[in-house]
């Protein structure tokens, strides 16, 4: 207990055989120790003079004398006297699987190597087993702990490559020292257990992987249906099926609850597939945060980016010190709040901040077009080259790629490199605070934070076991205090089971309905900070309304798609995940940037010097989750019976356009404008044209005429699908272009007299 | 570098020393101060001219002299010919299949007739060949809009090259609308997968930029599926176009270019003359079942429509699109882009002077 600095340095280096793969910070553990639970004996491997730690409460007659060089100094004495050592490898199973045999098992214990620490089922079982186990086991417990956690070391991917070498001439010591061996020993280290070595229950050893599939197959879906938001037509599909895509694309965001309590807030409806979230809703009030952990893509992005990026370096001590519980980790829940409460003032804004969305905006507008981008160079590249299979091979890739991954064209979206810059910076920002996004910024986690303090299923801890190993800490997703001495902060848990998969002590428990003696539910937040910061989001949507970009002043180019609500409803729903946007077969629609104000950030508008507006195409509203855009049908799109669905209205720039100012037959326009009878019509004129050429003699160049086809709009019948910007054949700046006025949503944003009826709806 | 080489080899030292004694120079004691050997200094001159002269030849072999001509490629006028060098004295030259009126008749006994007359279908697709289909699927329209070509037209020319012992029989085309919609709600992708054709989409990566030298079309991204074949056979629809106010066979080959093909209405005659100079079918098969009367090429509206149970067949597109404008009472001479097509040598606008053989 009375560790000096000195002592503690002492530590880290002559323990260093046994952990040598996680390098904890004893300094850190002696600090940590001011905790308040019970007072436990001198743990010695904490004082550095350390062998083998058994567990205490079962079996305190460790064996101290043993010099931290065990590995080369300790006589292997069960190994030789063993008797047939090898063949005990798959043996070991049935017979150290219950206690009562276990203690003939503990004879043939050099077989122990491969067979114990992972295939047996011992579990608490083992402890008993361990009970009569004498010093004289020690060679074989080393070994089982440095298995245990070259094992762990591997599976978890922590420890550098050097480091996890570093380990192995240590481990590959003893079996130096026994000849019989050596030879088989000397491709595969001996493994050790830290600590105890007791193994987490089978149970929670098969859950993990249950969760990391879990986590693989969620996100493969989520990419699945990334990759199938898109049309990309049906051979089997008879003319007049209507086009919708056959798989619910927009499922996550279905499922988010965050998501539904924002639109609830503003629009105080659920709307459709909404009420799928309560299944979420319900998860968490059974299991805690699982989504966290088991099944968000963006959270098992971020849960893969800090495994990858910090195990390079900043792992050990500071690994522990990151994934304890931060004041900072509080942030999510103001910012919830604020979102929540912007919401409350008519705006789901916090669409920005939703895992889901910002995963689906970044992938689907930033990498997978920029894939698609380098892919295309370097198979176009291939394409080139002069040799047959080297081009059918290309070729056949990019059939491939553009049938399942992206589309048969590549995709652009408006400043869409602010988008990316966010999510490297984010994804980075796993290299100093590993799921740094999870644990400081995701205002659903938060809201699961909030309804995982009623779970059932949640974490006992036996803090007197616990030997401040710091292992469950190393391991621990949610930086929710697993480790002995503190209490378990529950809504801050992703339920991964790391902490207790990586427990040597028999500290950690999860199991059905806990006691609560060792857990904290409720986030300690500060009531000013949560009050200020409610407030800011609140009175944030007005602030943002006073400037001139909704009541007044309301962009020429904020062009919403079809179907969408009218422009305070809209944002009232609009939560920016940019389904409309992958979706929209024509590249049609566009994260918004400042156009329709700071509030309208990353909103749909719809560019159509890029895209136009598909005329029969209503896929937008298909996957739109909240409701902004209204899951209209072609009928009504097309206004068969009823008025059509107008998004805008087109003019015609005449300096610009060819038949009107250059003498030049054109009508592109008019020949790809949708509606019928058509908006724009043409009008037959025979105009005067000056020769290009002078005449003879150099006079004056000769007057020809020429017979013109003059585009004209009728607003009446034009409904801004910017099929005429789209094609215009001026290039730069196009001579007929669309913008909002006389959208059919607006009752004010109009030209005509007959639309301007405050009567309707 | 060279301190390291002074402590290896001190005594290699000497001899700069001694070249440095006449000159009152101060030789610092120090070996810090040490010459590089002449080993040393040989190697490191050899370097910098090897990156020199390394750096001037590839700058040499990429160098661009500038000015305007240089980047222009040469090469003849490129044409895809893929008509038969045969003449049969006994086939019809255009072959017209017509319903008659009241009578249900399918496309498919209309299509089979008119390529009967014309010789029938082994005379122009032999076995082993790979047949490429060009139906008109240029918008998103169903088939009742008769805005595209008639999918059980387009059906019964696939089976036909099937029957003739095509290899491989590839339908595609180049769309205005979204492909995807187009090929699906024309019903033409399924009507092709049914038979076993492929339906091949214009994605980006099957255009590559060829040099056809028209008179307005000069180089031009191309829809190589379209020209990649033994066998080309050109499926148009006859239907109004406001701008060159009929169109058939000639401009139904605008689906083989890609690129921002609406420039080319600024002179839409001369470029449908020049890509039916560049693209010369095997068989021309054009859909008259239903004929878009009004408010071409798009429509939309049925009304705008007029049911003619029609095919015709023949190997010339210009008399082809003649006869056709007759549909909706257009006249030859009321459309440029069959007298530059006469002119040229692609066919005849007179077709009445053909052997016509209405079947």
């Amino acid at each position: 207990m009375a560790a000096s600095p000195s002592h503690s340095g002492a530590a880290r280096g002559s323990s260093a055989p046994a952990h040598a793969g996680i390098a904890l910070d004893l300094g850190a553990i002696e600090r940590g120790h001011a905790h308040d639970h019970a007072p436990v004996e001198p743990i010695p491997w904490k004082t550095g003079d350390v062998g083998v730690v058994a567990p205490l409460d079962v079996d305190t007659s460790f064996v101290p004398t043993i010099p931290a060089t065990y590995g080369l100094k300790v006589p292997p004495a069960p190994g030789p006297v063993a008797g047939p050592p090898p063949a005990k490898k798959t043996g070991c199973g049935s017979l150290c699987g219950c206690g009562s045999v276990a203690g003939s098992a503990k004879a043939p214990a050099p077989a122990k190597k491969t067979g114990c620490g992972s295939s047996c089922g011992c579990g608490s079982a083992a402890a008993s087993a361990k009970a009569p186990a004498p010093a004289k086991d020690a060679a074989a417990m080393r070994r089982a702990a440095s298995s245990r956690i070259a094992e762990l070391a591997s599976i978890l991917g922590i420890g550098t490559p050097r480091e996890r070498a570093g380990a192995s001439p240590d481990a590959g010591a003893p079996a130096k020292g026994e000849p019989p061996k050596g030879a088989s020993g000397g491709k595969k280290p001996p493994k050790k257990l830290p600590g105890s070595g007791i193994p987490a229950r089978r149970s929670i050893r098969i859950l993990v992987w249950v969760r990391r599939a879990a986590q693989l197959g969620f996100f493969s879906l989520f990419m699945f249906f990334l990759f199938q938001t898109g049309f990309r037509g049906n051979f089997a599909a008879s003319a007049d099926t209507p086009v919708r895509l056959p798989y619910p694309v927009e499922a996550f965001l279905l499922a988010d609850p965050f998501v539904t309590a924002m639109t609830f807030g503003a629009t105080h409806q659920v709307y459709r597939g909404l009420l799928w979230s309560v299944g979420l809703l319900a998860v968490t009030l059974v299991f805690g945060r699982v989504f966290c952990g088991w099944i968000c893509p963006f959270g098992t992005l971020h849960h893969f980016f800090g495994w990858l990026l910090p195990s390079r370096k900043g792992r050990g001590a500071s690994r522990v010190e990151a994934n304890k519980t931060h004041g900072y980790q509080r942030a999510k829940y103001y910012l919830m709040y604020a979102f929540l409460l912007a919401s409350l003032a008519g705006s789901a804004i916090g669409g920005l901040f939703d895992p889901i969305c910002v995963a689906v905006r970044a992938i689907g507008l930033g990498v997978i077009p920029g894939v698609q981008y380098m892919a295309g160079r370097a198979l176009g590249a291939a394409q080139d080259i002069p040799a047959r299979p080297v081009q059918h091979a290309a070729d056949g890739a990019q059939d491939v790629l553009a049938t399942t991954v992206w589309q048969s064209h590549q995709f652009y979206f408006h400043q869409t490199w602010l988008i990316v810059a966010l999510l490297v910076a984010i994804l980075f920002l796993n290299r100093f605070i590993p799921r740094f996004w999870c644990r400081v910024l995701c205002p659903l986690g938060a809201f699961l934070g909030v309804f995982a303090r009623f779970a059932l299923f949640g974490m006992e801890k036996d803090h007197a076991k616990c030997t401040d190993c710091n292992l469950c800490l190393v391991n621990c997703q949610g930086a929710d205090s697993p480790q002995g001495g503190v209490k378990w902060r529950q809504d801050e848990c992703h339920m991964c089971l790391n902490c207790e998969s990586a427990c040597p002590e028999d500290v950690i428990k999860f199991r059905l309905l806990p006691n609560r003696k060792s857990r904290i539910g409720v986030p300690d937040l500060q009531r000013r900070t949560l009050l200020a910061t409610a407030a800011a989001g609140a009175a944030f949507i007005p602030a943002a309304r006073i400037a001139d970009s909704l009541d007044v002043n309301y962009h020429a180019k904020v062009i919403r798609p079809p179907g969408a609500v009218e422009e305070r409803a809209f944002l009232e729903r609009c939560i920016r995940c940019a389904e409309c946007m992958k979706v929209c077969p024509n590249n049609a629609l566009h994260p918004a940037m400042f156009e329709s104000g700071v509030e309208g950030l990353w909103t749909p508008i719809l560019i159509a010097r890029i895209g136009y507006c598909e005329h029969s195409c209503v896929l937008c509203g298909q996957v739109c989750p909240t409701g902004a855009i209204q899951k209209i049908t072609e009928k009504e799109k097309l206004g068969q019976g009823i008025p059509p669905v107008k998004i805008g209205t087109a003019f015609y720039d005449l300096g610009r356009c060819l038949p009107w100012s250059m003498g030049t037959p054109c009508i592109v326009c008019e020949e790809f404008c949708p509606t019928s009878p058509k908006a724009i019509w043409v009008e037959e004129v025979e105009a005067p044209m000056r020769d290009s050429k002078p005449g003879p003699d150099g006079t004056e160049p000769a007057m020809l005429t020429v017979k013109l086809q003059r585009p004209h709009v009728d607003p009446s019948l034009c409904i801004g699908c910017g099929a005429c910007e789209k094609v215009c054949p001026v290039q730069d700046q196009p001579a007929v272009y669309i913008t909002s006025v006389g959208e059919s949503r607006s009752k004010t944003n109009v030209i005509l007299l007959e639309n301007t009826n405050y009567n309707q709806g | 570098m060279s301190d390291k080489d002074g402590k290896d080899r001190p005594g290699e030292g000497q001899p700069s020393d001694a070249a440095a004694a006449p000159t009152p120079l101060v030789v610092p004691a120090s070996p810090m101060f040490e010459r590089p050997s002449r080993r040393d200094m040989l190697k490191r001159v050899g370097l910098a001219a090897g990156v020199l002269t390394g750096s001037a030849v590839l700058g040499r072999a990429v160098w661009d002299r500038g000015g305007f001509g240089v980047a222009a490629g040469q090469g003849a006028r490129q044409v895809r010919d893929y008509r038969l060098r045969e003449v049969a004295p006994e086939h019809a030259e255009l072959a017209i299949a017509k319903g008659k009126a009241g009578e249900a008749v399918s496309a498919d006994a209309l299509v089979r007739r008119a390529v009967d007359a014309m010789g029938g279908i082994k005379r122009f697709v032999s076995r082993g060949d790979v047949v490429v289909i060009k139906p008109n699927i240029g918008w998103d329209r169903m088939p009742i809009h008769a805005a595209n070509t008639n999918p059980d037209v387009v059906g019964a020319v696939i089976q036909l090259a099937i029957e003739a012992g095509a290899k491989r029989v590839v339908v595609a085309d180049g769309s205005c609308n979204d492909p995807n919609r187009c090929f699906q709600r024309s019903g033409i992708w399924r009507k092709a997968y049914a038979l076993g054709a492929e339906v091949v989409l214009p994605a980006a990566h099957r255009f590559r930029t060829t040099r056809m030298r028209g008179e307005v079309l000069d180089e031009w991204p191309i829809f190589t599926t379209l020209v990649d074949a033994d066998k080309v056979i050109n499926v148009p629809v006859a239907k109004h176009h406001n701008l060159a106010k009929f169109t058939a066979a000639m401009k139904n080959w605008y689906g083989v270019l890609g690129g921002r093909r609406n420039r080319l209405h600024q002179n839409i005659d001369t470029s449908i003359a020049d890509l039916a100079t560049f693209m010369r079918p095997t068989l021309v098969v054009v859909d008259a079942m239903r004929v878009l009367m009004r408010n071409g090429p798009q429509g939309g509206n049925i009304d705008d429509t007029k049911v003619m149970n029609q095919v015709f067949a023949t190997v010339d597109q210009v008399a082809a699109d003649a006869y056709g404008a007759t549909l909706i009472g257009q006249h030859r001479d009321n459309l440029p882009y069959l007298k530059m097509g006469h002119e040229r040598g692609l066919g005849t606008m007179y077709w009445e002077q053909l052997r016509v053989r209405e079947v």
